[in-house]
């Protein structure tokens, strides 16, 4: 199934990925390129087969609940592009009202 | 004494070292003289770690002195740059990680230290681990140490190449569909990935959760069963890591293959595009491993054809969830001052990743968007049960599965990034090994054209000591070992 230059706009913003001018068409066709192979999938009849998401069975373990060093706050604002008074700083979420 | 130091395996490092006629210090200055004078022609490091090295060398030769025994004490490694070290420049081989300084350091290369290794420095990648040349590193390509005009596969192909040219003795890479397996055949290195599970992922910067392993590169077999040992075993802070006791990785590995049944997938041994010269070098293993009393039966994995389109819905997708924390906000690269936290998002995105990314990233974002879900992705899922149901039934038949590691020898730089699909088949005979959770070597077998071929050994899950049996029964057998390139 190809796809089209409108639908890579609309998976680059749900993926956050901002695209640069001739983006669009370059994606439509190498994806579509990719999508074609993997349309393959669609020969199998999967009616009854379960899915995969995990290959190896590990039991869940819990471990007590106790306290346990961590990283200091400085440690963790260490890589930080922008911290203001101990917190990461971002633009503004919210237009003013 | 500097240059005849590098070649070594890391079995006569040790001799040397325990004896005192040599120090970790002068295995450290080998290395770094001979990465002065080749590793600008290979490219295979991004950066060193020459005070974690004078530190970690000479608390092991303080060690040896002191009569202290490690399995690694004092040998020189090197760590793919997706493996988080404490305060050492960690980027996945990526811009959006330039500057990025862990704070901590990743279970499995703390396991190598506590054995004593010496880290001498951090190897380039593919962006993100996405590839199979090294070309998709967001710093340079790194270059195959036999043929300077050819890649060394990927995406752990400067650990590869730092091995096969001597810069360091062990390296440690991870494979998500063949990124230790494949750069290893294409070096002529040893390149082992372990059962989903064996070793821990903590510290690793996520590709692919359900399919990233760590594994090691290593110039012998005996070398990378060791190193894995070391690495392997239960830690509470990977919840898929498996308790399971490191030491079953050594399990009789030294028994031989007389009387084991070795399979040979008709699919991969006749795989769409492999080249005659390395189906000459298949046979000639085949022939030797015969010899030494192994059957070999036919078997066969009858869903190959599907692999690659399943694993192609499946880690762009985990991919494209794992590497929505690039985000600008609280590491890497960021355009902090954009007018909208929307526009931060979008740019911070736009100018960190690399092409083969952002491809990976929409493929998946794709796959999971309303109403194509059940399409590709549910989908996807299920074709993965049936090839893992094709690996049981194979080796119900068999105790080990045999082939090719990679249809091709190291092709040239350039020659597959226009089409991304031809870079993709590159992984065709190693996925399937991922996408069911096996564990797999890849050992050198001989040449093609001068360069490099690899045989595949593919065990069941957690068969480590079955895969490196056949492995070290055909590395003595054939006489075959991992050389040194001499590069220049």
């Amino acid at each position: 199934m190809p796809l089209s230059k409108d639908e890579v706009r609309h998976v680059a913003m749900l993926a956050r990925l901002g695209l640069e001018p001739g983006d669009e068409a370059y994606y439509a066709e190498q994806l579509s390129g990719i999508l074609e192979h993997i349309d393959r999938l669609q020969q199998l009849d999967t009616e009854a087969i379960p899915p995969t998401a995990q290959v190896v069975q590990v039991a869940s373990r819990l471990r007590e609940d106790e306290p346990r060093p961590s990283l200091t706050k400085d440690e963790a604002l260490a890589n930080a592009p922008a911290a203001v008074n101990g917190m990461f700083r971002v633009p503004s979420i919210q237009e003013e009202t | 004494m500097t240059d005849d130091l590098t070649p070594l395996t890391v079995k006569e490092a040790l001799r040397l070292l325990r004896s005192g006629s040599v120090s970790s210090a002068d295995l450290v200055t080998a290395h770094i003289q001979r990465i002065d004078r080749l590793d600008r022609h290979v490219k295979a490091f991004l950066r060193f770690t020459p005070e974690l090295y004078d530190k970690q060398a000479d608390e092991a030769d303080r060690m040896i002195r002191q009569g202290e025994s490690r399995p690694l004490l004092g040998i020189p490694i090197a760590v793919k740059d997706v493996l988080c070290v404490r305060g050492v420049e960690t980027t996945a081989g990526s811009q959006i990680l330039k500057g990025f300084k862990p704070p901590y350091t990743a279970t499995a290369v703390q396991r190598l230290f506590d054995a004593g290794a010496v880290m001498i420095g951090v190897t380039n990648c593919d962006e993100f681990a996405m590839g199979s040349s090294t070309e998709n590193s967001g710093y340079f390509p790194t270059r195959n140490p036999w043929d300077l005009e050819r890649v060394p596969g990927g995406s752990s192909g400067g650990s590869a190449a730092a091995v096969a040219a001597g810069e360091a003795m062990l390296a440690l890479g991870t494979d998500t569909g063949g990124s230790i397996r494949q750069p290893a055949a294409l070096c002529g290195v040893v390149g082992m990935k372990p059962t989903y599970g064996r070793v821990s992922r903590y510290g690793l910067i996520a590709f692919a959760s359900s399919l990233d392993q760590i594994g090691p590169f290593a110039r012998c077999v005996d070398d990378a069963a060791i190193t894995l040992s070391i690495m392997s075993g239960l830690d509470p802070l990977d919840a898929t890591s498996s308790d399971r006791a490191p030491m079953e990785v050594l399990s009789n590995f030294g028994g031989g293959v007389k009387g084991m049944k070795l399979g040979v997938p008709r699919e991969y041994y006749d795989v769409k595009g492999i080249e005659p010269g390395v189906k000459a070098a298949i046979d000639a293993a085949l022939a030797v491993l015969r010899m030494q009393g192994a059957e070999i039966v036919e078997v066969s994995l009858p869903h190959t054809d599907y692999g690659l389109a399943a694993y192609y819905i499946i880690a762009p997708a985990e991919c494209s969830s794992n590497l929505a924390r690039f985000d600008g906000v609280r590491y890497g690269m960021s355009e902090v001052d954009a007018p909208n936290i929307t526009e931060l998002y979008l740019e911070t995105r736009r100018k960190g990743f690399g092409g083969e990314v952002r491809r990976r990233v929409m493929l998946g974002t794709y796959a999971l968007s309303s109403g194509y879900y059940d399409a590709y992705y549910l989908k996807a899922q299920k074709v993965r049960t049936l090839i893992k149901r094709d690996f049981d039934e194979a080796f119900k038949r068999c105790d080990a599965i045999v082939s090719a590691t990679s249809p091709t020898v190291a092709f040239p730089i350039g020659s597959k990034t226009q089409d991304p699909l031809s870079m993709y088949l590159c992984d065709v005979l190693t996925l399937g090994g991922n996408l069911a959770g096996l564990p797999g070597i890849s050992i050198p077998c001989g040449t093609s054209d001068g360069l490099p071929v690899g045989l595949q050994i593919l065990g069941p899950q957690w068969g480590e000591n079955v895969v490196l049996r056949v492995a070290r029964a055909y590395e003595i057998a054939s006489d075959i070992k991992a050389e040194v390139a001499e590069v220049v």
